[in-house]
């Protein structure tokens, strides 16, 4: 892809589509426990989303908008998102990432959900790393 | 004979798809000199053992893994596991993915750097050069 | 086995996992506070492998359970009297290394502090779940972990490490992959994948096919992570491109951990007389390890740079390691994990003095070591001690690791591997003496540049800060305990431990 930019078809396409794409990355996080789906592959999808935009506007628009520290910063709350979750399990009496002391009314559906979420946004912001890396090429 | 060759052949589809994946992988790892092709042998090498843990999921006359009540949350003794293929290396080999995404990314933010030190990604070539500048 | 709960195992690997995350927000926030952070996470884990080694030696083995499940439906920790020995030397050498590494690094690799400290956690958390995890697949996630921490921590320092780095992740993934083929056979014919279950499903299969496929795959892919001969061709590389604290942890941890869960799988999860009497995997094994001890130990002879001699020269020990395993008694595995943990106390040693060495000098090929007993002589006294070490020297622990193994090869009735031990020795004596003599006597006519070179009187002491002396100092003085007190180590944590099977 060269910096410049590309057709205006291709970028008015990009941008209405990635919408979609991101909802649908979305309902894919957050429906992990309960059909196929989860933190892993809503986040993959997610990423793509903000790749196709790269494609669309150019690889200097990525670069810009996307700084390393966001990503870095996204990637550290992602996991520790996860591990804290664990370490509130540990904490409130029950063994590592026990999920069913928390303090919800379906407390293992409401465990695996936050994981997967914090999962989804550590891939997203490692898949949007690597891309960014490749960018430099 | 080639009807025993047959059989095993398609008795044993999983096993050996997967072996001729495996081998062309390797084929690639090794008889290629450009890294990038090394890295994509690498790759096919791994989704072929994927492929395979995968496929032993499967059953005859199975269903996906998921308990078609949704919200009338039958469970229990009227929930047969016969019905449903095996979830269990399903999720081990996400966890797999995961791995061999993860591992991609390493090598190619490390053939990101060879390039922008050596100037190339053939082996031959980078061989000379490394020895060349100590 | 009256097996209790603790959840001490999990703070091994919880404490730097954590940190690890915390690390990079806090670089960019406020850079000062990542040293002693880490610092206190690897005291963490160090405290609480002491906790558990304690808990071990006086009450049998702990387990903890994640999430709740027992197995073998959830994913088990478990750490024996064995791996109670592997989590205590693996802490206290990385937090050894890690208190080294602060200047080490300024001077190396100076810019990238936060991503070197970041990593080197992941690897800490990787090699203490590898040990305490009792589950088959839970092990390969750590497996792999490790592995792309020790990927990364190699290319740091950019130069030829990178080239070096890109050949360990080729082969390193492929032994990976050979060990996840491995689960997925066993997974298929047995349903579990704990190895307390496993152990418990696997005998009335042992004559199937797919076990022994599965373990075949298994041995293969464990050897190329342990780069035993002929699969180590990636370790001279990465070993001798890595900046020196990195050289000095992965030297003493990975390795030694690869070779420790093929112990594990192969005495505890199969019987050991699967590996004797159904397939003779143990034979082989004794005779590659012998191979490898000859062949790395003439590698390392002929070799000028000094990195590339001591990553030679641990080709040469993992194969007594596996030359232990090989001879499948209760002294050959006596001695095969006394070695282990020595190796890893002498090695960690040795390239711990050839960062130094470069840290103060920049010198890395032996024949520009003159005058450096003059100049270093903490770090030459260093390194003598382990030399000894590596040699065999009573009363280093080496000398009591190799004994073991010679009485494990008389009792098996195999001369020829008592002459292998004795001559590797001699090769270990060989190459280790001739570094000696370029340190200690410079004047010597002998020595190969030809013609006498006066020794400046006023060659002033320059000795290393002592952040990094002090971890030399300590692992010149764990040697030295370890050999003392060898007879405690063998009788609280290896006799425990032994797999029933083995011949006496």
């Amino acid at each position: 892809m060269t910096p410049e930019q590309p057709d205006l078809i291709v970028r008015m396409v990009c941008r209405g589509l990635a919408p979609f794409i991101q909802l649908f990355g979305l309902y894919v996080i957050m429906h992990g426990h309960s059909s196929p789906g989860g933190g892993f592959q809503g986040g993959v999808i997610l990423a793509s989303s903000f790749i196709l935009l790269a494609m669309a506007e150019g690889s200097e628009t990525l670069r810009r908008r996307l700084s390393l520290t966001a990503l870095t910063g996204f990637m550290s709350a992602g996991v520790l998102l996860y591990a804290g979750i664990g370490v509130v399990c540990l904490v409130l009496g029950a063994n590592y990432l026990d999920y069913g002391v928390l303090p919800f009314s379906e407390p293992r559906s409401v465990g695996m959900l936050v994981i997967e979420i914090g999962i989804g946004i550590t891939v997203t912001a490692a898949m949007l790393s690597i891309f960014r890396d490749l960018l430099t090429f | 004979m080639v009807d025993a060759v047959f059989d095993f052949v398609i008795g044993h589809f999983n096993t050996v798809a997967y072996i001729i994946l495996m081998m062309i992988g390797f084929y690639a790892m090794t008889g290629k000199t450009n890294l990038v092709k090394k890295l994509v042998g690498l790759n096919i090498f791994q989704w072929s053992i994927i492929l395979f843990i995968v496929s032993l999921s499967a059953k005859r006359d199975a269903t996906i893994p998921i308990v078609l009540a949704g919200h009338d949350h039958v469970t229990g003794p009227l929930l047969d596991a016969a019905d449903y293929v095996n979830p269990l290396p399903h999720v081990l080999m996400l966890t797999a993915i995961v791995v061999g995404v993860a591992i991609t990314g390493v090598a190619l933010a490390l053939l990101l750097r060879i390039h922008r030190q050596y100037g190339t990604l053939e082996e031959d070539e980078l061989r000379d050069r490394v020895r060349a500048s100590g | 086995m009256n097996a209790h709960q603790s959840v001490v195992p999990v703070l091994i690997v919880l404490a730097p996992l954590l940190t690890s995350f915390m690390l990079p927000v806090l670089g960019w926030w406020y850079r000062p506070a990542v040293f002693p952070l880490v610092l206190t996470a690897l005291a963490v884990s160090c405290g609480a492998a002491i906790v558990a080694a304690q808990d071990v030696v006086m009450n049998g083995p702990v387990h903890y359970y994640m999430g709740g499940w027992a197995p073998p439906w959830g994913i088990e920790f478990r750490v024996d009297a064995l791996s109670a020995l592997m989590l205590l030397f693996l802490t206290i050498i990385t937090l050894l290394v890690g208190i080294y590494s602060k200047q080490s690094i300024l001077k190396e690799i100076p810019s990238k502090e936060v991503p070197f400290y970041t990593v080197y956690l992941l690897l800490v958390a990787g090699l203490a779940g590898q040990v305490a995890t009792a589950d088959m697949f839970n092990l390969y996630v750590f497996l792999e972990i490790t592995s792309l921490a020790s990927y990364a921590l190699v290319s740091i320092g950019g130069g030829a490490a990178v080239v070096s780095a890109f050949r360990y992740v080729i082969l390193g993934t492929v032994g990976a992959a050979f060990y996840l083929l491995a689960v997925g056979y066993l997974y298929s014919v047995t349903g579990s994948l704990n190895m307390a279950d496993l152990s418990r499903i696997l005998p009335d299969l042992y004559e199937s096919t797919t076990v022994l496929v599965g373990f075949a795959f298994f041995v293969i892919g464990i050897s190329i992570k342990m780069a035993l001969f002929p699969m180590h061709t990636w370790l001279p590389g990465a070993y001798s491109n890595a900046p020196s604290a990195v050289s000095a942890l992965i030297a003493a941890t990975t390795t030694k951990v690869a070779a420790y869960v093929l112990v594990r799988v192969m005495f505890f999860v199969f019987e050991p007389r699967f590996s004797i009497e159904m397939i003779p995997v143990t034979t082989l094994l004794g005779w590659i390890g012998a191979a490898a001890m000859i062949l790395g130990s003439v590698m390392a002879i002929a070799q000028s740079d000094f990195k590339r001699l001591l990553a030679y020269s641990s080709v040469a020990q993992i194969g007594y390691i596996v030359l232990g395993i090989g001879l499948a008694n209760t002294a050959g595995f006596t001695g095969s994990i006394l070695h282990l943990v020595n190796h890893a106390f002498m090695k960690g040693g040795l390239f711990l003095v050839a960062g130094a060495i470069v840290y103060r000098t920049g010198l890395r090929e032996i024949r520009e070591f003159r005058n450096l007993s003059r100049k270093m002589p903490v770090t030459a006294a260093t390194f003598t001690i382990c030399a000894f070490a590596m040699i065999g020297i009573p009363p280093t622990g080496g000398f009591f690791s190799k004994f073991y193994l010679i009485l494990g090869a008389i009792d098996a009735g195999n001369w020829v591997f008592v002459g292998v031990i004795v001559l590797s020795s001699v090769l270990a004596l060989a190459y280790l003496a001739n570094v000696l003599r370029y340190i200690y006597f410079p004047n010597d006519d002998a020595t190969g540049g030809g013609g006498r070179q006066p020794v400046p009187e006023a060659t002033q002491r320059d000795e290393v800060p002592w952040t990094m002396l002090g971890p030399m100092l300590a692992v010149t003085a764990i040697i030295v305990l370890l050999g003392i007190f060898n007879g405690e180590v063998v009788d609280r944590f290896i006799e425990p431990a032994m797999p029933a099977g083995l011949a006496r």
